[in-house]
């Protein structure tokens, strides 16, 4: 994944763009990622005409579609602001995937925009804002899963590095760990018994060191992850990175 | 279900060959990493300049290409076009029957898999004997490669012993020792009969005319040595600028295909026979095989050209790894297979492998192992967007269509009320209903509870709160 040169960040405005699985599915999640960008000092908008970033089209192939979801995002996040994303994957797309999409179209230039105001949640926090230590507390033993979109990102190290500070939270080492869960969007129902098969080896490795919540910066990773572990009837507790950092903040409060 | 023909394949494969597959990828996935961590600090800035010094040849092929066939042609090598395969092959058996020779000896070469030319060359009565002990094995069994490094990866020892004892070359032994021996026994009179061998070419030197061949096994020596005429196939890709290429080239193919630090073997051939040498081939010919390369060139999938043939993309690749080499259905499996298998039909033939493009979740594992630093995940997203522009039958299928999703994501409104009315999925019985997606996810997923609008609630009594 390339990482376009971002603008440099001016003022404390940013524009949150929440996932379409947190809007549907994880909305404490959503909720969690306002806070902790208000706590880091941020005046955050989200807009309430935001849908979906349109990376499923982009991996189904139909980049029309794609271009017109794209289109849309585009639009409901114009303006100067930074815009932070609640997902590795969904960031991935707007900055890495967009161009690719837009080769030759007439509004690439507004795309390209829109990449060098993108940031992944941890990477903003980390990057952006400077933070290195994320005060508090939360007693757990955690593995954190890096969806595949933040390979070669920054957020793979934020996301370390704000764990490391968070008194409490220990971070277990699991087999394997670069693996993909087998997801891949359209991929989890063209090719169910390879997706599946990828899933249970994935949910194995990360429950054969006993963790009490799987951390990510991707909720599609771990619903797929959860999903599998489902029909196992194996519990699989997982928490977004920036649940994660709410509570801790939480807990340090106490 | 309306699944993809590389998933079905892979649910049929036998759980054997699933972990041959496993042991033999974990085996090379070590080895490549820890001699690449030992070697290099920075690997990926190696694999940058890599990836530049063969895309720079091949965005100016026009340039290389003549000049490396001006530079074989003055070290005495007879220079061969062949715009297809069918051509190659035409020029290749007529060289053969001129030779005169009933046996000829072949090393490895992925272009001469694409020409399936060990099979007809015995049409034509010829017996051309597959000297590399992985392809000799394919031959006797009849089987096809599933790895481009690593021909019977699908293979046990085992299974090696068997088809020994089948063809005649002793008694059941599955001592790894015994079995080479053997072969080696039952090959040495076939190089020394042999008036022709041939071989591919890992690179071609635009600035010598040096060709350069890399073997573990000897077998490509052994094969000039004991032959009159050597002729060597290479796609056009193969040209790089200079000599000088060579090392980093070489250096990261050999790690990355095997983690050894150099192949037993490496050969630089630059022409036949001079008059001071007492042995070797007294003719060498080399057969540039285009095969709808041309067509990639200057592309939008363009950096494909790059590879190197050292399998690392397929090792690393979960999906290889559950589905084995033979679900691609052609000559190049993993990752590479899936986007160069397609492109190398060519025009007409794009749509009957364009489903291998979705074999992938587009993990990036392969990207980041790569040696010439190939962008695989966006080539095989560029793949899937030709193939749904193009319609292709098999790569739509079991690709549920985005005509409602597209809708729903453009018109916000409709998108508050899905994310309001999605709650009715908390009350189907999903698992049940007769919807290919639907099934193909729930009979081994979950979905959590939808919760849509929830979130955009709580902000709005939080901002009225605020505003209050």
């Amino acid at each position: 994944m390339l990482t376009p040169d971002r603008n440099p960040i001016q003022g404390r405005n940013v524009q949150l763009m929440i996932s379409c699985l947190c809007d549907a599915f994880f909305d404490d999640a959503a909720k969690a990622a306002v806070e902790i960008l208000q706590q880091a000092g941020c005046q955050v908008t989200v807009p309430s005409d935001q849908t979906c970033c349109g990376q499923a089209a982009y991996t189904a192939g139909d980049w029309e579609t794609c271009r017109q979801v794209m289109r849309h995002t585009a639009k409901v996040f114009a303006g100067p602001d930074p815009v932070v994303v609640a997902s590795g994957s969904c960031a991935a797309a707007l900055f890495h995937e967009a161009p690719i999409a837009f080769e030759g179209e007439s509004d690439l230039p507004v795309m390209q925009d829109l990449a060098r105001r993108t940031w992944e949640l941890t990477d903003f926090l980390r990057n952006a804002l400077g933070v290195d230590q994320w005060a508090g507390s939360l007693a757990a033993r955690a593995v954190i899963h890096h969806g595949c979109h933040t390979r070669g990102t920054a957020t793979r190290e934020a996301v370390r590095t704000l764990c490391a500070g968070i008194q409490g939270l220990e971070i277990l080492d699991v087999p394997d760990a670069d693996q993909c869960c087998g997801f891949g969007g359209v991929f989890s129902v063209s090719h169910p018994y390879i997706s599946t098969e990828m899933g249970r080896k994935k949910v194995t490795d990360v429950l054969s060191v006993k963790p009490d919540i799987v951390i990510s910066a991707d909720m599609s990773c771990l619903m797929h992850q959860q999903g599998i572990a489902g029909r196992l009837g194996s519990e699989y507790p997982i928490r977004h990175i920036a649940q994660v950092l709410r509570d801790a903040s939480m807990g340090g409060l106490e | 279900m309306n699944r993809q023909a590389v998933d079905a394949f892979a649910s049929g494969l036998d759980s054997e060959v699933r972990q041959a597959i496993e042991a033999g990828t974990a085996r090379v996935i070590e080895n490549r990493s820890h001699t690449l961590a030992e070697d290099y600090s920075d690997l990926d800035g190696l694999r940058q300049l890599a990836g530049q010094v063969r895309q720079h040849a091949l965005d100016h092929l026009d340039r290389y290409l003549p000049q490396a066939e001006r530079r074989l042609r003055d070290n005495g090598v007879q220079v061969h076009y062949a715009p297809s395969a069918d051509r190659a092959l035409e020029i290749i058996t007529g060289l053969v029957r001129a030779s005169g020779t009933r046996v000829v000896t072949k090393s490895k070469s992925m272009a001469s898999e694409e020409l399936d030319l060990a099979r007809r060359l015995a049409d034509i009565g010829v017996e051309a004997l597959e000297t590399d002990l992985g392809e000799f094995v394919i031959q006797l069994d009849d089987d096809h490669p599933s790895h481009i490094v690593a021909p019977i990866i699908h293979k046990t020892r085992r299974n090696v012993a068997d088809s020994f004892a089948k063809h005649g070359l002793g008694d059941f032994d599955d001592d790894p020792e015994v079995i080479t021996r053997r072969a080696r026994r039952f090959m040495r009179d076939k190089f020394l009969a042999a008036g022709v061998t041939i071989t591919g070419a890992n690179f071609i030197s635009a600035e010598s005319g040096r060709v350069a061949i890399v073997t573990n096994e000897g077998n490509a020596r052994f094969g000039l040595a004991g032959a009159d005429i050597h002729i060597a196939l290479a796609g056009i890709e193969k040209v790089i600028a200079r000599d000088r290429d060579l090392p980093l080239l070489l250096s990261l193919l050999v790690r990355s295909a095997t983690g050894q630090r150099i192949s037993s073997y490496v050969e630089l051939v630059s022409g036949p026979r001079s008059a001071s040498q007492p042995s070797g081939p007294r003719e060498m010919h080399v057969v540039f095989l285009d095969s709808n390369r041309s067509r990639i060139v200057g592309g939008q999938t363009r950096e494909i050209l790059r590879c190197i043939r050292c399998g690392a993309c397929m090792n690393t690749c979960p999906v290889y790894r559950q589905s084995s080499g033979h679900a691609y259905r052609g000559v190049y499996p993993g990752p590479v297979g899936t986007v160069l298998g397609p492109l190398l039909k060519g025009e007409d033939g794009f749509g009957e492998l364009a489903d291998l493009a979705r074999a992938s979740t587009l993990c990036g594992a392969c990207g980041d192992v790569c040696p010439v630093n190939i962008p695989l995940p966006d080539l095989i997203a560029r793949v899937r967007a030709r193939s749904h522009r193009e319609g292709t039958v098999s790569g739509d299928a079991g690709i549920p269509s985005m005509g409602g999703y597209s809708l729903i994501a453009r018109h916000p409104g409709l998108w508050r009320l899905a994310m309001r009315f999605g709650r009715v999925l908390n009350w189907l019985p999903l698992r049940q209903l007769p919807l290919g997606v639907s099934r193909a996810w729930f009979t081994s997923r979950t979905l959590p509870r939808w919760r849509g609008g929830y979130f955009r609630r709580w902000l709005r009594s939080r901002k009225e709160g605020q505003d209050a």
